[in-house]
């Protein structure tokens, strides 16, 4: 007997990567798609009405919820002239047997930050332009990511969502006697990640793939073709070559999905 | 703000690709198994290293290798603004890449169901906190005789004044253009940690890469030198008590 016993966990976890990893070096993948091709992906938006902005975002089996509200708050001290982006994200009990209730978890602001940072560094939403009062009221824009279903790549399904959800969002100004008005929106984001299998960066990794996974990489590009946010995630390395190759896939993926699902 | 003059040097007289002055020091706690303090810039940053432990809480453990735990954490006076104590967010999320960089270089294998915890106390914050986190950390892993890959480095490179430049300072983080952190494997190239915001074209980010992999080879001689310097002492040390 070995000196480390293994758990039947354990033992198929080996056999999933290895057959995982076997296939990829074969050219293909578990679902049969293409190294670079996305899954199917539905988004519908104005799922909740009562939210200033929603939308609801299937991405192969996983499905997440992103909705925005708008309120009045007061302005960072360090930035009086600029409206609040703020992005939370939960992971709820339903929709998976590993989430669990409870205070946010490492994975859950990971994922909040990853998404927020692509909005963000793409100066998507001109915030300038949310000063209610100089450095005494401004419009905050709460991105709320509710996920319901997780087959994987909550980063991508949930960026989405967020993007659309921004897209058609409405800033509620008759509340202050003004006028309703859409949201400042500079630039249209597109957030799209991968999984390192054996030397092999898979696009959109459903759930099987992200669990034999050994890195992960998120990539943020705007319409220009610019990378505007990155994160790599797990315990493992990526090297050069695997890096840009992830960086082109994304350049072509965002125009793609920015054109046929956003219709931008 | 402009940040690069007409002599093409930055507002701290550094040309595009210098690093800023850096000095690392091992074996400066004496509870910790293995801990390194590194100035890099005006940031000034302790690690301690204590492990291969039993993990706890004993759910955490991992039958098969060890995990490695990194703590993250800013002193509220490291700041201009006090900042509040305790794991923020931001700091949540750097612990896991930070932790997640290091377990690619340690044999983890090697200690199942136990933790390595790796706590980082930032002192003072001079832009690049994380990158001079990991690199004092992998330091004070191997002051702790954790055996490893190589010891990581942590380089930055970002975009200021529409310029790729290395290794930017606080003034040019705030008011520059992209932010790109990386932490390396020396010995493979391998890349381990990698984040990036703001905006670069593809080609800025290829020379930004270009740059902190050439500065990250400089900074694990640095490391090295460190070590070194600290077993020349006790060797001096020992030799002295020999010569009473």
């Amino acid at each position: 007997m070995s000196a480390v016993s293994k758990s039947a966990d354990e033992i198929v976890y080996g056999l999933k990567r290895e057959y995982l990893e076997k296939i990829c070096t074969e050219g293909s993948r578990i679902d049969g798609r293409k190294f670079d091709e996305m899954r199917p992906v539905i988004v519908n938006t104005n799922f909740v009405p009562r939210a200033q902005g929603s939308a609801e975002v299937r991405l192969g089996d996983s499905r997440v919820l992103v909705g925005i509200k708008i309120e009045q708050g007061e302005p960072f001290q360090d930035t009086p002239n600029s409206g609040i982006l703020t992005t939370n994200a939960e992971l709820l009990p339903m929709a998976s047997p590993t989430f669990e209730s409870g205070p946010p978890s490492e994975d859950a602001i990971e994922l909040a930050r990853v998404v927020d940072r692509g909005i963000r560094e793409s100066k998507m939403i001109d915030l300038d332009k949310l000063v209610i009062k100089e450095g005494e009221k401004v419009w905050v824009v709460f991105i709320d990511m509710h996920i319901l279903d997780y087959d994987g790549n909550l980063i991508d399904a949930c960026s989405l969502g967020a993007v659309a959800a921004l897209l058609e969002a409405k800033v509620p100004a008759s509340k202050i006697g003004a006028e309703d008005f859409p949201l400042p929106i500079n630039h249209v984001p597109i957030t799209t990640t991968f999984a390192k299998i054996g030397s092999t960066m898979l696009a959109d990794p459903n759930l099987e793939e992200e669990e034999v996974e050994s890195a992960r990489l998120s990539v943020a590009t705007n319409e220009n073709g610019d990378v505007v946010a990155m994160q790599k995630g797990m315990g493992g390395s990526i090297t050069n070559e695997e890096l840009f190759s992830a960086v082109d896939t994304s350049i072509k993926l965002g125009k793609d999905i920015r054109k046929r699902v956003l219709g931008k | 703000m402009k940040l690069i003059n007409e002599e093409g040097l930055r507002i701290d007289g550094r040309k595009f690709n210098e690093l800023r002055p850096i000095r690392i020091e091992v074996g400066v706690l004496n509870r910790a198994d293995g801990s390194a303090y590194i100035e890099w810039g005006g940031n000034k940053v302790l690690v301690a290293v204590y492990g291969p432990r039993e993990a706890f809480p004993k759910h955490t453990q991992n039958p098969s290798r060890a995990i490695v735990n990194a703590r993250y954490n800013m002193a509220a006076f490291s700041v201009d603004e006090r900042k509040r104590p305790g794991p923020d967010r931001r700091a949540v999320e750097i612990s896991k890449v930070i932790g997640e960089a290091l377990e690619c270089a340690v044999f983890t294998e090697q200690f199942p169901r136990t933790s390595i915890d790796v706590y980082i106390e930032v002192l003072q914050a001079d832009a690049g906190t994380r990158i001079a986190g990991i690199t004092a950390a992998s330091v004070a892993l191997v002051d702790a005789g954790i055996p490893m890959k190589d010891m990581v480095v942590g380089c930055a490179a970002g975009k200021i004044d529409g310029k790729v430049v290395l290794d930017l300072n606080k003034e040019e983080d705030n008011f520059g253009q992209a932010d790109l952190p990386m932490a390396i494997i020396p010995r493979t190239q391998e890349i381990v940690l990698l984040q990036m915001d703001g905006n670069m074209t593809r080609d800025e980010l290829e020379q930004a890469v270009e740059l902190s992999k050439k500065a990250a080879m400089y900074i694990s001689d640095l490391q090295k030198e460190a070590l070194l310097a600290k077993y020349k002492s006790q060797e001096q040390e020992k030799e002295g008590e020999r010569g009473e």
